[in-house]
């Protein structure tokens, strides 16, 4: 177990900044997810702390050794792939003995430590298989015990369950929570999927542009965005925004409901909302409009939850209400948050 | 009048014009088969049924009168010594060629998909003997070993392995002429196999190199562990390639030495072009030539089957 960090890490390709000076410190055994969307640095950011990548500037440490110049076997990481990149002619006994040979442990000592690593991800009945013969979920579990067998310091990895088909990707999203809790080791999780990152990550760092634009928890992440990009990447569908005067006003579309279901609250603020579409996903009633009075050409959605049975039809003009403490404000030019947002009454 | 949903209105027969002839796979498979099997017919099947009629026959460049004689050709073709001295010539000249063009396409390979300035000028030069006609090539090779006047002769003289103003005769000795050879086979066959181990050397996916990297694998254990045994069923590809282009190859021999001095760089081919062409016997000409015919057998057959098996993987 060991702390990673990064000092104002920078990596250029070209003229464009990949990663643009990053500050980054893991807690001991944490689990700390890169959430952002695709080119926005994350894997860069991984393959420079796995070492696969130079950096332009800054610093890597690693367990409280700098690292920045050791190439990455002397890292003591192990990382697992997107295609988790399986060595194809060798079994999956050889795969997972290949980084203990690496190491340089004796022969006799590695059929031990593989039959350890396998039992602990339930792949022993597979050891004398190819890579081809295995299906998704297997080929993920030969390549955590592969990069686990060595007890690495570090764990790095890359958007793992982006191979699996939906249905087999939260039971391997389950699979893996235990498993890094059970293990303890620091972990470094890669991934574009908000869904992944808000239940697997004791932290989330939100990257854009090759930069972190908030690090916190799950839940501060969720309510409290740093700013207008955390505010419309992380959440599905994405927080409202309405233009007023210099700010942006945000709320999220679960905690815009009709007012007659919120019930009347002091600090609430009432919008006429006029529905232009009504998506029923069954869990859900997606509602899409605007709020005329405040904001005409912000478009604005509200997620009703089954059990709110109040009637909406397309051309309705109905009054929605969202409690003060949901409310945040946003600078209109910087997009970043205004501490004292939420003061907001009807207009 | 009343129209039942979903019925059309009107039906019209389909247009049966012949621009939808190549549409239909009875015609279309046929027709683009067609030129290759005329190909195969004209240029491959026509003379290897030329060749065993004439292995069986008693037929001279004189005479165009076909008799059967059986097997007499093949054994007037092995008593004659210097069939078995082109027999061993051309396993040896196949053998050492495709050894070395194996060890150096490799790791011409590795070179050429590294990145480096001027990487593309260096792949053209690279690919220059190959792209060049044999015919062109040996006589600047004839010239290059020339007994007089070979630029190898200057730096030996220089270097001081031979006296001041003293010849190596490079084709004039058994040794040096099959070791010239085999160099010249080689420097041609090398740029094919370089560029086959180059697609297989770019097909391997990064990701994999990456991870041998991040388990902690140094330099050679990531060659000899990992990309070697993943370039291995390309590198058999490109040798069964120069072995086929090798073993039936008399181009080089003929222009460079033409078979000697003596019979020292004699192999099947040229021999078999001497004898039946150059010396009439267009019988035992045929009957040496066909002593290749189980060999390539052999190798055709692994081709396809290593074919058939990457499709299948």
């Amino acid at each position: 177990m060991a702390v990673v960090e990064t000092k104002a890490l920078r990596k250029e390709f070209g003229a464009t900044a990949a990663v643009d000076g990053i500050d980054l410190v893991t807690g001991e055994g944490e689990y700390l997810v890169l959430l952002g969307p695709s080119g926005c640095g994350k894997t860069t950011l991984l393959r420079l702390i796995a070492g696969l990548e130079h950096p332009s500037d800054g610093d890597i440490i690693i367990g409280g050794q700098v690292v920045t110049h050791l190439p990455p076997r002397a890292r003591q990481i192990a990382m697992v792939f997107q295609s988790y990149a399986l060595y194809p002619h060798k079994t999956v006994f050889a795969n997972i003995a290949f980084p203990l040979a690496a190491a340089g442990v004796p022969r006799e000592q590695r059929p031990e430590k593989v039959r350890w690593a396998a039992g602990l991800l339930g792949i022993d009945r597979l050891l004398d298989r190819k890579p081809r013969q295995l299906s998704g979920g297997e080929r993920q579990r030969v390549a955590l015990a592969r990069a686990l067998v060595r007890e690495p310091q570090v764990f790095l990895l890359d958007e793992p369950l982006s191979n699996l088909d939906a249905k087999l990707r939260s039971s391997a999203r389950d699979e893996l929570k235990e498993f890094q809790q059970r293990v303890g080791i620091t972990t470094i999780y890669v991934t574009h999927d908000q869904v992944e990152a808000m239940g697997l990550g004791d932290r989330i760092a939100v990257l854009n542009e090759g930069r972190i634009q908030q690090i916190g928890t799950p839940d501060e992440v969720y309510h409290q965005p740093a700013n207008t990009f955390v505010a419309t990447f992380v959440g599905s569908p994405p927080m409202n925004l309405l233009t007023r005067d210099d700010r942006l006003l945000g709320f999220r579309p679960e905690e815009f409901l009709p007012a007659s279901v919120m019930g009347e609250r002091s600090g609430q603020a009432i919008f006429d909302f006029s529905v232009t579409r009504v998506e029923n996903l069954g869990s859900d009633r997606y509602v899409y409009g605007h709020l005329p009075e405040v904001d005409p050409e912000a478009k604005v959605i509200a997620k009703l939850p089954s059990t709110v049975t109040t009637p909406v039809t397309v051309g309705d003009q109905l009054p929605f209400a969202v409690n003060g403490g949901d409310l945040r404000s946003y600078d209109r030019q910087t997009g970043v948050r205004i501490a004292s947002g939420g003061a907001a009454v009807k207009p | 009048m009343t129209v039942t949903e979903g019925s059309a209105r009107e039906v019209t027969a389909a247009p049966r014009r012949a621009r939808y002839l190549l549409d239909r796979e009875r015609l279309l498979g046929p027709a683009l088969v067609t030129p290759a099997v005329v190909y195969l017919v004209l240029v491959v099947a026509y003379p290897l049924v030329l060749a065993f009629l004439y292995a069986f026959s008693d037929v001279t460049t004189g005479s165009q009168s076909l008799h059967f004689v059986g097997f007499q050709t093949f054994i007037a073709a092995v008593k004659d010594p210097v069939f078995l001295t082109s027999l061993s010539n051309t396993v040896i000249f196949t053998a050492a060629s495709q050894f070395l063009v194996v060890v150096l396409s490799t790791v011409l390979a590795f070179v050429l998909t590294a990145n480096f300035r001027g990487r593309w000028f260096v792949r053209f030069l690279v690919l220059m003997p190959w792209t060049t006609p044999v015919a062109l090539s040996s006589v600047i090779w004839l010239w290059m070993l020339d007994s007089i006047f070979s630029p190898f002769d200057w730096f030996a003289q220089v270097l001081g392995i031979v006296p001041p103003g003293g010849h190596i005769v490079f084709l004039g000795q058994s040794g040096l002429a099959m070791g010239s050879v085999i160099a010249l086979q080689t420097w041609r066959i090398m740029p094919l196999a370089t560029v086959i181990l180059m697609a297989g050397l770019s097909a391997i996916p990064s990701e994999v190199s990456d991870a041998a990297e991040v388990d902690g694998a140094g330099f050679w254990r990531r060659l000899f562990g990992i990309t070697l045994p993943l370039l291995s069923p390309v590198m058999t590809v490109a040798l069964l390639f120069g072995i086929v282009f090798t073993f039936t190859d008399m181009a080089v021999v003929y222009v460079l030495t033409g078979g000697g001095p003596g019979n020292a760089t004699q192999v099947l081919s040229s021999w078999a072009f001497y004898k039946g062409i150059n010396g009439g016997d267009l019988g035992v000409g045929a009957a040496d030539a066909l002593f290749m015919f189980p060999v390539l057998l052999g190798l055709a057959a692994i081709m396809l089957r290593l074919a058939s098996r990457a499709e299948v993987g």
